[in-house]
């Protein structure tokens, strides 16, 4: 390698850890400045004491304000290593129902979200009505009806996965929606004339015309997608005695002044957005693969 | 698109130059006002004396149907403003008046849904209320949250435009952190800034301030090399050229962000309101009030919350008409 790539390449990778580094050091810093007070207190007031010793107990608190970056992470191998997968205090458990209400809603969603976007490039009326509502429903804060859908269901006996799940479709419909309409009209004139020419009939034009083409537009909307499917599964976990799942263990958490309890939720809530990440992520890259490295 | 501008202009010209395509086009556009006319009339008889007359309103209420349907497709093949804004006006009153038929005609139970007569009585009866929790919830919260938080995005990205290192090193985390549940950061919000309205703003801040930093970085990055280089022929320093060329070309991206973030606040401060508040506020009351199965109040609440948030919406898009009026969605022959 050249000393020019390799210095292109270390340009390249080298300022992601250095901003992870800072982040890292202001976090010590940071938990050291708030969790001071409260340490200080819990001290001995004859024993004298350094900086370090402070700074120590700063970062081994119990209910610290916040916690050390590494008092996270062994927390959060402890919630998921310390205790059998069956107990409902290990974490893997608990994000595990959160992933399957994001999972399954997501797919109602995505199915939803690609009939409205086949009925409204086909049908004019729908475009023309539907659509300007498609838009609205996106300036309504739908995760504030979560708690009350829950509610709703529940006194109908419909309890546990479906009315997660469905709110979880309904957030990510939309994206899906508006992503999938462009993507079914980005074919130009040209190429629709062409199909004209070899007498194709709509539906062929869809098939072989407009569904490959809207694939490039499928995974920015599904990326979108996957990050509100997280979201809306969580806060679906919150309201009024929901027992499992992530969201749960937050307002648990919450309620009873557990730090790190609230702490290793939200990062394995963000691991989990991540995983869902990736793997839109890895199916884009084999779609590209298998089209010969372009979509 | 084409085909639409083209058919608009070409309606235009006809109706200059030929009177029986004009007299064509408005003999249609009677017949369609007639039928929404129509439809209307019989959607409120068939509400009026659906307690009555057994089957007979939901035989009107089915012609009436129809009728609306037909009038909406006759709207959607239309190409004047009113046309344009009838078929999604209908279809929302369809909605609206399906949801009372089915839900007063099925007896279904008011705990599961309330009718929207009932939602809108709510409404009248709890305005105190409903303006305490919007007052703390909207103009206290989210206002200030927003601006906070877009502000502080704005800033960051002009901060790091001038360095390619903390770009390459804050755009990947700003679009990482962009895709996570920050809403959960709620509780911990909470347990720092108390139960009242700062723990909200802190929510809002949070939520909005990356996907600002990540458009702004986007929209800084859209102006060509050909119109750089032109500034460079000027002579532009870099504050000329950012405030003559590389703002006004970030515009669109910065109003996705701002539009974006609008729905997102809304949502962070009810959020963050499950977590603890003071006895008022939007998300208080939907989270209390569901629990005591008044969802009437519930629906009341989050219809003040959708008015707020589509209000905002178009406050913002409305800013972005002006400012960005060069910009080729806007330019007037996509807008028609």
């Amino acid at each position: 390698m050249s000393e020019s790539a390799v210095r292109k390449a270390t340009g390249r990778i080298l300022p992601i850890p250095t901003v992870v580094l800072v982040i890292l050091i202001a976090w010590y810093a940071g938990a050291v400045w708030l969790n001071a007070p409260q340490a200080e207190a819990l001290m001995d007031p004859d024993q004298p004491h350094g900086f370090w010793t402070l700074a120590q107990a700063c970062w081994s608190m119990d209910r610290p304000v916040l916690p050390a970056p590494d008092q996270i992470v062994s927390a959060l191998i402890d919630s998921v290593f310390g205790y059998p997968l069956s107990s409902p205090r290990n974490l893997l458990l608990q994000a595990g129902y959160t992933a399957e209400a994001a999972g399954v809603g997501l797919l109602v969603g995505l199915a939803f979200g690609v009939a409205l976007a086949i009925g409204i490039i086909h049908v004019r009326t729908l475009d023309r009505s539907v659509m300007p509502w498609v838009i609205a429903s996106q300036t309504i804060p739908i995760l504030a009806i979560a708690p009350m859908l829950v509610v709703a269901l529940g006194v109908m006996g419909i309890t546990g996965l479906t009315p997660k799940a469905a709110i979880v479709a309904y957030l990510t419909f939309f994206p899906v929606t508006v992503g999938m309409v462009k993507g079914f009209r980005t074919p130009d004139p040209l190429q629709l004339d062409l199909m004209r020419t070899y007498s194709a009939g709509r539906g062929t034009v869809f098939a072989k015309l407009r569904w490959p083409a809207s694939m490039a537009f499928l995974f920015p909307s599904l990326k979108v997608a996957v990050a509100l499917a997280v979201t809306g599964a969580i806060v679906a976990e919150m309201p009024t005695g929901a027992q499992v799942g992530l969201g749960a263990r937050l307002l648990a958490g919450s309620y009873y002044g557990q730090t790190m309890m609230m702490w290793s939720a939200l990062i394995m809530a963000s691991l989990l957005a991540v995983f869902g990440l990736l793997l839109v992520f890895v199916s884009e890259r084999l779609l590209i693969l298998r089209r010969g490295g372009r979509l | 698109m084409t085909a639409t501008a083209a058919s608009g202009t070409a309606a235009g010209g006809a109706a200059a130059a030929t009177s029986s395509g004009a007299a064509r086009a408005a003999q249609r556009g009677g017949a369609q006002w007639i039928m929404a006319a129509l439809a209307m009339l019989f959607c409120t008889l068939a509400r009026i004396n659906l307690d009555s007359f057994g089957g007979i309103p939901w035989i009107m209420g089915g012609v009436g149907l129809v009728l609306l349907v037909a009038a909406m497709a006759l709207f959607a093949r239309g190409e004047s403003r009113a046309d344009r804004l009838a078929s999604p006006i209908l279809f929302g009153l369809m909605v609206i008046w399906l949801w009372e038929m089915l839900v007063v005609g099925l007896h279904v139970p008011f705990v599961i849904l309330p009718p929207p007569s009932k939602i809108v009585e709510a409404i009248i009866g709890n305005l105190p209320i409903l303006w305490i929790d919007f007052q703390q919830t909207y103009l206290h919260s989210v206002l200030a949250g927003y601006a906070i938080g877009c502000g502080a995005g704005f800033l960051m990205a002009l901060a790091i435009d001038r360095s390619p290192f903390l770009q390459r090193g804050l755009t990947p985390m700003g679009q990482l952190i962009s895709a996570m549940p920050i809403i959960g950061v709620a509780p911990i919000m909470v347990m720092w800034f108390g139960f009242g309205w700062p723990s909200k703003a802190a929510v809002v801040v949070l939520m909005t301030v990356f996907p600002m930093l990540v458009n702004t970085r986007a929209g800084l990055a859209s102006s060509e090399a050909m119109e750089r280089d032109l500034m460079r022929t000027y002579a532009a320093g870099y504050w000329q050229t950012l405030l003559r060329l590389r703002l006004p070309a970030a515009m669109p991206m910065i109003f996705n962000a701002l539009k974006l973030n609008s729905t997102l606040a809304l949502i962070g401060a009810v959020v963050a309101e499950f977590f603890g508040t003071p006895t008022r506020g939007m998300g208080f009351r939907i989270s209390t009030e569901a629990a005591r199965m008044n969802l009437d109040i519930v629906w009341a609440t989050i219809t003040v919350a959708a008015v707020a948030g589509s209000v905002s919406f178009a406050a913002i898009a409305a800013v972005e008409r002006l400012v960005t009026f060069w910009h080729p969605s806007l330019r007037s022959g996509e807008k028609a």
